[in-house]
């Protein structure tokens, strides 16, 4: 693990500042310290040795306090500084990490797993926390204190000064060696808490399955297993990972315990001064108490730059290469051309599409037919541009799709997926989600086009009332008929509906398919059907026939 | 070592008192732990101890030489010194393992114990919770939960004892030292730990529902990517989070603030005790109160002592984010069950004449905390050989119906199966005879078999293959290169929608109930295959008491009877 990555000053450019302000204030404590071990030095040696009084030491105490005073105040800045920094690091960290999700799309997210990465974005940053508050500043420190006390007790006493020259790099040569024997298990650790969490929320999320099973309680037992194998692994990582910190403790008390006797033998012999004695036995503590403090965090440490790699690792995932024509041509007017188009997912085995060709004409209504599993989905994917297809192509008029600017060519095109998603946000907000600036009425009205009437009429503030995510309080049913309000409030040349009436009774998916047959005017409209009643409506049929591997009983 | 007979025992922390406090009741479900803790905390005060003891021996022992005693009367000292040197760190090593291990077990067991609860309410109780905040309050704040041990308890308790070891040193030295050191002591340990949790008590209870909100907000966004962008409001979604975040940061800082204050006022404490240490002992060395030799002690000891009480800022702040974790978990805890079970069971009926019957009289049902009823009025009756098909508009409560069968959700009305009434049975046995398909199944992330095996335990890779053939979802599985252990990834991300739903078909299928609710069957299934899986499920519940929840008049058509509900 490197102490500091340089992604991180990239991505998380107010580390930089972070760091400047570290080295001064970092400096500045050390320099202090060195002031108050020859205050300290120097009243005792008078009291104890010229039997001084209060009025002999007057000055060294009024030095003692204008050092804490400093002190005090270096203590509020570096802790408010380090605080500040994290949040805003954390902060910047995550929009980066939004933005580039983003640009990989809804079909990379849910084959990385979107609860892992949720988990990622929101805790898993957050343990940068301690990186910044505790461990950042202390690595500054650890740099300018055994330079600054190194020196000054190298003019106090050479022997000790040898003792610190000798055993202050093995420490950092120590956390390297056990760092490097502990980086894999820290990693895999990161990894399993990943999983660890998937697997509960997978276990939460499938409760009422496992209840109508009869297996829900027995779960219970999974959990505890699984828990007591991430315990026993993690603390087979923490034996090794806590000797690193084992190893620098050791080092730097037991070279201030042989420094201290050292000096105690050589004033035995008189052939030193209890002054200089002093002022090194109360600086070397100080020396290693920056490195002992890199390595009581270390931990934490690893746990934020663990949760760092696993942001950069999606970071440094090459988004595909998209086009920046914006000059889109109408969808409602050119016709759309697929050739020879392949698409295949590294995670399976079949291509989902292998060299499918066919055409959808301008201003009319296609129903895309074929067995289930057949790559319909995909193909809609395609058309969004969520896809990117290993071969082939498609053109929309005279464009080919690829040298498109995807948010450009996103604005001709309504979509209503095969699961819709209603988001935490009021009924309003969802439907208008891709057209923020209608009013109303408007939004009023695509419900109504979309039989959707009867969910505003239950909901208890109306338009204003808030979903719960993922549309909890909505039937699927009820979900999916405000998603096509969604897309009929878009008022898009190109509409794109996969299964849109599925889970709808007759009566209500014959209001939907009216409302899509009277929406579908003057606009080119592509339909996933699986029900003969939505082909049937459709003005051209294009059928999508299984690909070899996949195969479905007739 | 741990068995599952004592997870599934009562849950702790289940049957409390509701004004007891978070962190007492969480102190509960560390107790197994407490013997680990506390030597924790000895280890932990034996650390600092030492570090305490290295400064003070080698004071004394540097005074002591510099007056040039023969080496001998040297000796002890050196060895004591020699042995502090060594003493921290092997005792910091030893208190972090055991500590550790005390945290992690205590957090197993609050995943066990939470679960097992929401177990036993059902899944109709986490209705209220969205997903992304559940995910938050199940996971990080049940995380955050370990710092009770691993930040509070254990520093605390070490610190104490190194305090009050430390203070007595120095009333021994000299008296009026030691009252001073108490005092920056119990200022540093006491008053400055209290003023940190007054400052950021605010900022700390603020700070887990704007992660519960961020977590929902990005969970929004990453689930329903598809829908986000394709509306082109992915820069308006992630804008969103960004103001949340904005928040968030916001609050932290003034957590920073409340972390920097302590951090002067415990430099101001130690500061003091110096000073203080100084202006007592050097009068004292003249009146010849305090022997010179102990003047290094004296001065130096605060210094090292401070050590003890330095991290009691952090606890406390630590204290403030278990507490406000603890409530929003105990919250998820306490939500009332969506069915009362009875406490005295009658025993399951048996089949008359090997006939199953489920009878519904004007039954109805609304969910917690809603004030209509989703349902109301359905009389049906299914039993063993017949088909029953349930239709009704988009939102009718069709859905409702399935979860009163499956007790899921308490009703109003008469539900008997065989002539006993629903409510007075055990509901998990209920379970085992009254099965469902629900139109949302859950598809974990394992492989294929284990996913239909989920409902059998001890069907072999025959009978699973034969669920999966009468799924219609048999040839599928066989073309795959891994076949049953073809891993369907999360959610099932690897299967087509359809696939999705017959997985699940074959589940309820290898589970052989005496009754069973298919919700929506066919849904995502083009025509010619749905009418073909119709015609299979025919077969292959042909001995079973079917209730068919569909709109699809085909669906409905092939069905003994129809009822209608909410028209």
């Amino acid at each position: 693990m490197r102490p500091l990555d340089p992604r991180l000053l990239t991505y998380a450019r107010v580390t930089r500042k972070f760091l400047v302000a570290s080295v001064i204030i970092g400096t500045a404590i050390a320099l202090l310290a060195v002031v108050q071990a020859f205050a300290l030095a120097g009243i005792i040696t008078e009291v104890f040795q010229a039997g001084a009084g209060l009025a002999e030491v007057t000055d060294a105490i009024w030095v003692l306090v204008a050092v804490i005073l400093a002190r005090v105040a270096l203590s509020y800045l570096a802790e408010v500084v380090a605080n500040s920094t994290a949040a805003k690091a954390k902060s910047q960290l995550r929009t980066a990490l939004l933005d580039h999700v983003m640009k990989l799309g809804p079909v990379w997210l849910a084959r990385r797993g979107e609860g892992e990465l949720a988990a990622l974005t929101t805790r898993g940053i957050n343990a940068l926390d301690a990186y910044y508050a505790r461990y950042l500043p202390m690595l500054v420190l650890a740099v300018t204190v055994p330079i600054v006390g190194g020196v000054t007790i190298l003019t106090q006493d050479l022997l000790a000064a040898v003792i610190v020259a000798l055993t202050l790099p093995l420490i950092p040569v120590f956390m390297v060696l056990v760092g490097l024997y502990t980086k894999g298990r820290v990693d895999r650790q990161w990894r399993t808490l990943g999983v660890l969490s998937g697997h509960f929320l997978d276990v939460v999320a499938g409760l009422p399955t496992l209840a109508v099973f009869g297996r829900a309680k027995a779960q219970a037992a999974n959990i505890r297993r699984i828990g007591d194998a991430y315990r026993v692994a993690t603390l087979r990582v923490l034996r090794v990972s806590f000797l690193s910190s084992l190893v620098l403790e050791l080092l730097a008390t037991l070279s201030v315990a042989l420094i201290a006797v050292s000096i105690g033998l050589r004033l035995v012999e008189g052939n030193f001064t209890l002054y200089a004695g002093l002022v090194v036995l109360i600086l070397a503590p100080e020396v290693y108490l920056p490195l002992r403090m890199v390595g009581a965090n270390f931990h934490a440490a690893a746990e934020g730059l663990g949760a760092a790699e696993g942001v950069f690792e999606v970071l440094d995932t090459e988004p595909p290469a998209t086009g920046s024509r914006t000059d889109v041509p109408d969808p409602s007017r050119v016709g759309i051309e697929i050739r020879d188009l392949s698409v295949e997912y590294a995670d399976r085995g079949a291509p989902a599409l292998d060299g499918f060709s066919g055409q959808i004409a301008p201003g009319r209504m296609t129903a895309l037919v074929g067995p289930s599993g057949s790559g319909k989905t995909t193909l809609l994917n395609v058309l969004l541009g969520f896809v990117q297809p290993n071969s082939g192509e498609v053109r929309i008029g005279d464009v080919d799709l690829a040298e498109l600017d995807p948010d450009a060519w996103r604005a001709h095109v309504a979509y209503v997926p095969q699961r819709p998603r209603l988001l935490s946000m009021s009924l309003r907000d969802n439907v208008a989600l891709g057209a923020p600036d209608a009013d109303d009425d408007r939004i009023v009205a695509a419900l109504t086009a979309a039989g959707a009437t009867d969910v505003l009429d239950s909901l208890p503030d109306g338009l204003d009332t808030p979903l719960g995510e993922g549309g909890h309080g909505l039937s699927v049913g009820q979900q999916r008929r405000v998603a096509v309000a969604r897309a009929l409030l878009r008022d898009a040349p190109l509409v794109l509906l996969d299964e849109p009436t599925a889970a709808l009774d007759v009566a209500t998916e014959a209001d939907v398919l009216a409302a899509v047959k009277e929406h579908a005017r003057g606009r080119t409209v592509v339909v996933v059907a699986h029900r003969t009643s939505l082909a049937e409506l459709a003005d051209d049929v294009v059928v999508v026939p299984e690909t070899g591997a996949i195969r479905v009983v007739e | 070592m741990t068995t599952s007979k004592q997870s599934e025992a009562p849950t702790p922390g289940a049957e409390q008192d509701p004004s007891e406090g978070a962190i007492r009741r969480l102190m509960r479900l560390s107790r197994p732990v407490s013997g680990r803790l506390v030597l924790a905390a000895i280890l932990g005060a034996l650390a600092v101890g030492s570090s305490v003891g290295l400064l003070a021996t080698s004071a004394w022992l540097i005074s002591r030489a510099s007056e040039q005693p023969p080496v001998l009367f040297l000796t002890i000292a050196v060895v004591s010194v020699r042995a502090f040197g060594i003493g921290r760190a092997v005792f910091r090593y030893a208190e972090r393992l055991v500590s550790h291990d005390a945290a992690f077990r205590t957090l197993t067991d609050m995943r066990v114990s939470i679960y097992s609860r929401l177990a036993d309410n059902g899944p109709v109780a986490l209705r209220p919770y969205r997903r992304g905040d559940l995910l938050s309050r199940l996971v990080a704040d049940v995380d955050s939960v370990q710092d009770l041990s691993l930040r509070v308890l254990v520093p605390g308790l070490a610190g104490f004892i190194v305090a009050a070891g430390s203070v007595a040193l120095a009333v021994w030295l000299l008296p009026a030292a030691g009252a001073i050191l108490a005092v920056a002591l119990i200022v540093g340990g006491v008053a400055v730990p209290w003023l940190t949790m007054r400052t950021g008590a605010a900022s700390a209870a603020r700070l887990a529902p704007v992660q519960g909100r961020m977590t929902s907000e990005v969970v929004d966004l990453f689930s329903g990517a598809a829908d986000v962008m394709s509306c082109g409001a992915g820069r308006r979604m992630v804008a969103r989070i960004e103001a949340t975040d904005d928040e968030f940061t916001r609050v932290q800082s003034e957590g920073a603030a409340a972390a920097g204050l302590a951090a002067a006022l415990g430099a101001a404490a130690q500061g003091a005790a110096v000073v203080g240490a100084v202006l007592v002992a050097v009068p004292a060395v003249r009146s010849g109160d305090l022997s010179g030799v102990n003047l290094a002690v004296v001065v130096l000891l605060p210094l090292a002592a401070y050590e003890a009480v330095v991290n009691l800022p952090t606890a406390a702040l630590a204290l403030l984010r278990v507490r406000s974790s603890a409530e929003r978990v105990f919250e998820v805890i306490d939500t009332p069950p969506a069915v009362t079970e009875t406490s005295a069971p009658k025993p399951l009926p048996a089949p008359a004449d090997g006939v199953r019957r489920v009878e519904l009289r004007d039954v109805a049902a609304h969910y917690p905390g809603a004030d209509r009823d989703a349902v109301s009025g359905v009389d049906l009756t299914l039993r063993t050989g017949s088909t029953t098909a349930l239709v009704g508009p988009s939102g009718a409560g069709k859905s409702t119906i399935a979860s009163v069968l499956e007790r899921f959700l308490d009703y109003d009305g008469r539900v008997t199966l065989d002539g006993t009434e629903l409510a007075e049975l055990d509901s998990d046995q209920v379970r085992t005879v009254i099965g469902l398909c629900a139109q949302d199944a859950h598809v974990f992330d394992t492989t294929i078999g284990e996913n239909v095996r989920l409902a059998n335990r001890s069907a072999d890779d025959v009978a699973v293959l034969a669920a999966l053939d009468a799924a219609r979802l048999g040839d599928w599985v066989a073309a795959q290169p891994d076949g049953l252990d073809a891993a369907v990834g999360m959610h099932g991300a690897a299967l087509s929608g359809g696939q999705r739903q017959r997985l699940a078909l074959a589940r309820a299928l290898i589970a052989d109930f005496d009754v069973l609710v298919l919700d929506e069957p066919t849904e995502h299934l083009d025509a010619e295959t749905a009418a073909a899986l119709m015609a299979d499920l025919r077969a292959a519940t042909a001995g079973k008491a079917v209730l068919l929840i569909t709109h699809r008049p085909a669906d409905a058509a092939s069905a003994d009877r129809i009822v209608e509900v909410g028209r």
